[in-house]
C-alpha cells in the first residue's frame, strides 16, 4: 500500500503525477510524467525517506491492446522506504525515440538499471553520461526485449556453422536448410 | 669540527625525493578466472597494487532470460528460475511462483507454505555454506570448504529425495507444491540437519577467530549504509552495514510469519561482517526448518481447482471434466488474468523481485526479475577503488555474485 508516497507527491509535486490507479494485488501505483520523474525521485529520496532502490525496467507495449499502445514503452521504479515498510511503484510512459531524464544522479543504483532498459529496449536517458550497453555487447544490433525482435535472432560475434540434424537450438543461425 | 671535507651521512632532501617514473597498468581479471566464479571481466586500472578505477563487464552468460520467458506458458517459466540463482533454485521457483499466485488471487494451502519454507531455507542453508566454503578457499583455507561443501552435499541430497534434481529443482507449481514430502524423508532430515549443525560448527572454528583470516576480512570491502542503500543492496550485504531489512520479516510470506527467527545486523559493512552475518544466519535457518518440521500438519499441497493445477491421473483417464481441464491447461497454459504485480521474497543473496505483467493470453507479457547481485555487483566498483588489489578477491567472494542471476 504505498498510498503515502504518493499522496506526498500529489500534495508536494501536483503536476508530476498524470494518473494513479490500484493493482490486482491492491497495490498502488502512480504514474508520472516524464520531465517530473528526477523531480519526484529526488523527492520521494531527500524528504520522504525513499532511500533503498529497488529496481528499474521497461515494457514494450507493442503487443497490447490498440488502445494501450500509444505511447510505446512504460519504464518502471520501484524504490523502498524501510522505516515505513513500503514500496513505491511508479511508471513513466514515453514514446519511442524520447528520452526519459535519468535519475542516476539521485540513486546511484540507477546506472546499471538505466543501462540496462538501453540495452534491451533501446529508451534513452538523458544526463545519464556513461549510456553503454548492459549485457550484450557494442556490436549487438537492435534491442533484444523489444516485441518486434526476434526469438531466435542470433547475433553472434563469431560465425556459427550450420548444424543440419539440430532442428532447434544454437549453430541454425535461425536459417532452416 | 664541522669542516666541509667530512662525509655527511644524511642522504639530501633533493635526493629523497628523487623518484621514479610511474605508470598505471590495465590488468583484465576475468572473464574465466579462478578467483571469479561465474564469468565476469573486471578491467582494471593499477597503480601499483592499489585499484585506481574498475569497470565490472557482464554478460558472458546472458540467456535471454526473459525474451524466453514472454514465450512460454506461465508453468513453463519455472525451469528457467532454477537458473537465475543455481546455488538456490528452490528459492527462485517459489519465489516466483508466490509472485504469480499474489498475481491471479490464488492462496496455497497451509502445508505448501511449510514445504516452501522448509525448501528455501535448505536452499539458503545451502548457499551461504558455498559463500563461506569458496570465501576460505580463496584465502587459502582449503580446510573450511571442504567441511562447508560436505555441508552442502547432504543438503543436495534430501533435497534431491524431495524434488528429484541436484541443482535444477523445478519444484513447486502454481497453487503449491507438485509433491508432497516423500516418506521417512522428515526423519533424515533431522539427521542431516544435525550433521550440518556439526560441520557449520566447524567452518565457523576455523574461520571465525583465525588470525590470518580475519586480517584479510576486517576492514576490506567496506561500504557505508548510505551507499549500500544508494546501490540497492538487499540482504546479507546489506544488513552487514546495520540496516535490518530482510523481506521475510517487512513482508511475512508462507509461513514466516508463525516462527520465531532473529535477522542478524553487522555495523562495519566489511567482508568480515558479510561473512560473520551468513554464519548467523545458518543458525537461524536451521532452526526455522525444524520448527517447520514441528509445526506442519497433514494436509494437501495443492490447491483443489482444475482450472489452475494439473487433475489427479485417474480424472484425466476416468472423466471428460478431467480430460477438459487437462488439455486445457496443457495446451493453454494457466489463466493469469490481465493485471501486473510486483511481489518480491527473500532470497539468499537479498530481495528477489518479480514484476509479472499479464495480458491474459496465458503466457507472461513481462517477466522482469530484480536479482539481487545485480544491484550489488553494481556496487563492487565503490567497494573496490582507492583499496588494494588482494581486498578485491575477498569483497568479489562475500558480495557472493551469481552469474545466472546477474546475467539473466
Amino acid at each position: 500500500m504505498s498510498i503515502f508516497a504518493l499522496d506526498q507527491i500529489q500534495a508536494q509535486l501536483p503536476e508530476a503525477l498524470a494518473e494513479r490507479y490500484t493493482d490486482r494485488a491492491g497495490e498502488a501505483w502512480g504514474v508520472v510524467r516524464p520531465e517530473h520523474i528526477k523531480a519526484v525521485a529526488t523527492l520521494l529520496k531527500e524528504r520522504l525517506g525513499f532511500r533503498l532502490f529497488i529496481s528499474m525496467d521497461a515494457v514494450d507495449r507493442l503487443h497490447l491492446p490498440p488502445e494501450q499502445q500509444e505511447p510505446r514503452f512504460e519504464v518502471v521504479y520501484f524504490l523502498k522506504n524501510i522505516e515505513r515498510n513500503e514500496h513505491v511503484r511508479l511508471k513513466v510512459l514515453i514514446a519511442e525515440g524520447a528520452e526519459v531524464p535519468s535519475i542516476r544522479a539521485v540513486f546511484q543504483g540507477a546506472n546499471w538499471a538505466e543501462r540496462f532498459v538501453w540495452d534491451f529496449y533501446g529508451v534513452g536517458f538523458s544526463g545519464h553520461g556513461d549510456l553503454r550497453r548492459m549485457l550484450t555487447y557494442e556490436e549487438f544490433k537492435g534491442h533484444a526485449l523489444r516485441k518486434d525482435y526476434p526469438l531466435r535472432g542470433r547475433q553472434p560475434l563469431i560465425p556459427e556453422k550450420p548444424i543440419r540434424d539440430i532442428f532447434r537450438g544454437p549453430g541454425t543461425n535461425g536459417v532452416q536448410d | 669540527m664541522a669542516s666541509g671535507d667530512e662525509y655527511d651521512p644524511t642522504p639530501s632532501e633533493d635526493e629523497l625525493e628523487a623518484h621514479l617514473q610511474t605508470r598505471n597498468m590495465v590488468i583484465n581479471l576475468g572473464p574465466s578466472h579462478p578467483a571469479t566464479h561465474g564469468t565476469v571481466r573486471l578491467r582494471i586500472e593499477l597503480d601499483g597494487e592499489t585499484i585506481v578505477s574498475m569497470d565490472p563487464e557482464i554478460g558472458f552468460l546472458h540467456r535471454g532470460f526473459q525474451k524466453s520467458c514472454e514465450n512460454v506458458t506461465w508453468t513453463q517459466v519455472l525451469p528457467y528460475t532454477d537458473r537465475l540463482d543455481y546455488v538456490a533454485a528452490l528459492a527462485n521457483n517459489f519465489g516466483y511462483l508466490t509472485a504469480v499466485e499474489t498475481l491471479m488471487g490464488v492462496q496455497i494451502p497451509e502445508r505448501a507454505d511449510y514445504i516452501r519454507v522448509i525448501g528455501a531455507e535448505l536452499h539458503r542453508l545451502a548457499s551461504h555454506l558455498t559463500t563461506a566454503g569458496a570465501l576460505a578457499l580463496e584465502l587459502g583455507g582449503f580446510t573450511a570448504f571442504l567441511y562447508a561443501l560436505e555441508a552442502r552435499d547432504l543438503l543436495t541430497d534430501r533435497v534431491t529425495e524431495l524434488t528429484g534434481a541436484r541443482l535444477t529443482t523445478s519444484f513447486g507449481r502454481i497453487g503449491g507444491v507438485n509433491r508432497d514430502l516423500p516418506p521417512g524423508w522428515v526423519e533424515k532430515l533431522t539427521k542431516t540437519l544435525n550433521k550440518v549443525e556439526e560441520l557449520a560448527a566447524e567452518v565457523d572454528a576455523l574461520l571465525t577467530r583465525n588470525r590470518i583470516f580475519t586480517d584479510r576480512t576486517r576492514g576490506t570491502g567496506v561500504i557505508t549504509k548510505e551507499d549500500a542503500l544508494d546501490f540497492g543492496f538487499t540482504g546479507p550485504c546489506l544488513r552487514a552495514c546495520g540496516v535490518d531489512y530482510d523481506v521475510r520479516k517487512a513482508k511475512p510470506y508462507w509461513a514466516y510469519s508463525k516462527l520465531t527467527f532473529n535477522t542478524p545486523t553487522g555495523n562495519n559493512g566489511d567482508n568480515f561482517d558479510r561473512y560473520y552475518l551468513r554464519v548467523l544466519e545458518i543458525k537461524e535457518s536451521l532452526s526455522m526448518v525444524r520448527q517447520c518440521l514441528v509445526q506442519m500438519q497433514p494436509g494437501p499441497v495443492m490447491i483443489d481447482d482444475w482450472r489452475i493445477t494439473l487433475p489427479p491421473k485417474e480424472d484425466v483417464y476416468g472423466s471428460i471434466e478431467g480430460v477438459i481441464a487437462h488439455f486445457k491447461l496443457v495446451m493453454e497454459g494457466v489463466p493469469v488474468p490481465v493485471g501486473e504485480v510486483y511481489h518480491s521474497t527473500e532470497s539468499p543473496n537479498g530481495e528477489l523481485g518479480w514484476y509479472l505483467r499479464s495480458d491474459g493470453t496465458g503466457r507472461p507479457y513481462k517477466c522482469h526479475v530484480r536479482a539481487p547481485g545485480f544491484q550489488i555487483l553494481a556496487g563492487l566498483k565503490r567497494m573496490c577503488e582507492g583499496r588494494m588489489l588482494a581486498d578485491l578477491i575477498p569483497t568479489f567472494d562475500t558480495i557472493n555474485m551469481i552469474g545466472g542471476e546477474v546475467e539473466q
